[in-house]
């Protein structure tokens, strides 16, 4: 068991090209920590330099208190789960899981003794001969993190694990990992592009872009208050909808002016908050489910609206609406007993407790 | 199509002929086959000539009638040939340097693809081109050179100088197929097995070597086939009976003077084909999975 630590680090290939530009990451003993972003943003690179796959250009890693920098892959005690699963096609499922012991020289009792330990916690005892091609996608992925929990490493790194499963097993599979990880405790750095996997399987979630850490945090901590404007359109789905607005008004009443016929009222707690922004442009972030049709009765400090339905997306227990607003693409979520059609005019409400400004200069949530 | 083009083509009682996919593909399978028959006859014709006067008497071979066909087949030729103490000997040597050709070129080209397909080192790809050009250059241009450096090394008339000049032969291209199978290994193979705790030499025999096997034998049989065929430098390296592999000591020893002995020849040819067509028809499906791995990225 282990924290892992990197310090400012960096990775450039051919000095030209940046894929991850000094990273500040702590991740605590035991801890599950998701690394997600959009494609090239680094995240990949930066578990493959905590695996020691991947040279450091500049900074430090250090696992259990131990600078890594210079160590090989072999001696981090650090176990992977890859993408493709990276089974050895010609060893059964017993001499993949065991190959890394048998290399450490362990007798052969302990190896017999921590295959089966693995294969009853990840319910593969009956795959154990099998060769890799006779097993499905999901059985390969249990000899995969098999292999990795035999070892007793001090940190699990996953890289992209199930992106090569259909919806339905990774749905599975991702339960499964959070099962395994509740049983064996070690600390995890999980990669992924999929925000959905990074929230429900996170103690921390660490959100990716361009090479740079834009905002660690609890799941719920992103979701509710992001820091930036990739990450509050980076986490949700469907994604936050950002509508450019100016901030008018004066003392506690303020509003945001959409067009020239819509204003919505900001509710009189967050007016100090947005105070300083009076008389500027900003940009309104609010997340689909805060764009609801207009109830009787409802919240307070609930701005109206009518929208004219571009498209409607029935999901079974909500219905998902698509509208405009001065050309800006929007997305609600209704109740399904409410009658959205495209083409109609459907009286809408916007919870603005709810709400996010967002600074166009600094990309930062205010 | 227009309207007016239709209704020309209606008066006319004609139906345009659209081409389709079936039509075309039974177009391309004759093609295939006429080429293939062809093909096949051009090469089979030596063989089956061979064949058919090594079962011939040395009479009936004189006679010249009907040089295609035989109707009493002759075994004499292929029993003389197989109990002929020179004969005999010409084998065992082909047999004994070629096995270890065959050994050299599979550690040699094994472990230069393992370091060109995967350590990435300075000049690597430049290395790898750099080996499939000395495939290149023919036999004919080296053997000269090669024959001063045979004669300061006084190996010039030993059938072991064939270890150390097959090679130049086999190495380069076994190497090229090792490259291509190596590369088709994906890369997270390596980097499971080298957290897994392997060294770079465990990496290649517990992993690379199983897994690309059918490249490794697709190699062996390269290599086997290069040096069993080779002509030109046992013919010009070795002269004695006892020092003679098979390929010139059967044209060379096996010629009583001036009289070809065809017969015994072509016997002599068919049962030295024998051992690659053998190995051929059993591992084939291997060689041609060797040599086309890394073709395509998977």
């Amino acid at each position: 068991m282990a924290q892992v630590q990197l310090r400012k680090v960096s990775k450039s290939y051919d000095q030209h090209v940046q894929a991850v530009k000094a990273v500040d990451l702590d991740i605590a003993d035991e801890e599950f920590v998701v690394l997600v972003g959009p494609s090239g943003c680094g995240k990949t690179t930066t578990l493959r330099m905590i695996a020691g796959l991947e040279e450091i250009t500049d900074g430090e890693i250090s696992i259990g208190g131990e600078v890594v920098n210079d160590v090989p892959p072999r001696d981090r005690d650090i176990a992977m789960v890859f993408q493709n699963y990276a089974l050895y096609p010609h060893m059964t499922v017993f001499d993949n899981m065991a190959f890394g012991l048998k290399l450490r020289k362990f007798p052969r009792s302990e190896i017999k003794q921590r295959v089966d330990e693995a294969a009853r916690i990840l319910d593969i005892g009956t795959l154990l001969e099998r060769k890799p091609k006779a097993l499905s996608g999901g059985q390969r992925q249990r000899v995969a993190m098999g292999r990795a929990i035999v070892r007793h490493p001090k940190v699990f790194l996953f890289d992209e694990p199930l992106s090569n499963l259909d919806a339905k097993l990774r749905v599975q599979m991702r339960t499964e990992i959070k099962k395994v990880h509740q049983a064996v405790r070690t600390t995890t750095v999980y990669v992924t592009h999929d925000q959905v996997e990074a929230m429900t399987l996170a103690d921390r979630v660490v959100v990716m872009n361009n090479g740079v850490i834009e905002q660690v945090g609890p799941p719920q901590e992103l979701y509710h208050s992001p820091v930036t404007r990739f990450v509050a359109g980076f986490i949700g789905s469907p994604a936050m909808n950002f509508i450019p607005c100016r901030v008018e008004g004066s003392g506690n009443e303020l509003a945001l002016r959409l067009t020239d016929q819509l204003s919505l009222p900001v509710p009189p707690s967050l007016a100090d908050r947005y105070g300083a922004y009076r008389n500027r442009e900003v940009v309104l972030g609010l997340r689909p489910e805060h764009l609801t049709e207009l109830k009787d009765g409802g919240k307070p400090n609930v701005a109206r609206f009518d929208a004219k339905l571009d498209v409607t997306e029935p999901m079974g227990m909500e219905i998902v609406v698509h509208f405009r607003i001065n050309g800006t693409a929007l997305c609600g979520r209704v109740d399904p007993s409410v009658r959205a059609e495209a083409g109609e005019v459907l009286p809408m409400s916007a919870d603005l407790n709810h709400m996010h400004l967002i600074d166009p200069d600094t990309g930062r949530v205010v | 199509m227009s309207g007016a083009a239709i209704a020309a083509g209606r008066v006319g009682g004609r139906r345009q002929r659209r081409p389709s996919v079936k039509r075309e593909r039974r177009w391309a399978l004759w093609g295939s086959y006429v080429a293939l028959v062809v093909f096949a006859i051009g090469f089979l014709i030596p063989p089956y000539f061979e064949l058919v006067t090594a079962l011939k008497t040395s009479q009936e071979i004189g006679s010249g009638r009907n040089p295609w066909f035989d109707a009493h087949p002759y075994f004499g030729n292929f029993i003389e040939i197989v109990e002929n103490p020179v004969f005999q000997t010409f084998f065992f040597n082909t047999v004994k340097v070629t096995i270890v050709v065959v050994a050299i070129t599979l550690v040699m080209a094994i472990l230069a693809a393992y370091a060109l397909a995967r350590m990435r080192f300075f000049g690597s790809q430049t290395f790898a081109t750099g080996v499939f050009l000395t495939y290149l250059v023919p036999e004919s241009l080296l053997f000269i050179p090669l024959f001063k450096v045979l004669a300061f090394l006084h190996l010039i008339n030993n059938t072991w100088c064939l270890a150390l000049i097959w090679p130049t032969l086999s190495v380069p291209f076994c190497t090229w197929i090792m490259i291509g199978y190596f590369s088709s290994i994906p890369k997270e193979l390596d980097e499971a097995a080298m957290i897994d705790g392997a060294s770079h030499l465990q990496m290649l025999w517990k992993i690379f070597i199983p897994v690309a096997l059918p490249g490794i034998i697709a190699a062996t049989i390269f290599a086997f086939t290069v040096c069993w065929g080779d002509f030109l430098y046992p013919l010009a390296y070795l002269f004695t009976g006892k020092e003679m592999v098979l390929t010139a000591g059967i044209v060379s020893d096996l010629i009583h003077g001036d009289v070809l002995d065809w017969g015994h020849i072509m016997a002599a040819n068919i049962v030295a084909s024998a051992p690659p067509v053998i190995i051929y028809a059993f591992l084939m499906d291997y060689y041609i999975a060797g040599l086309t791995a890394g073709a395509t990225k998977g």
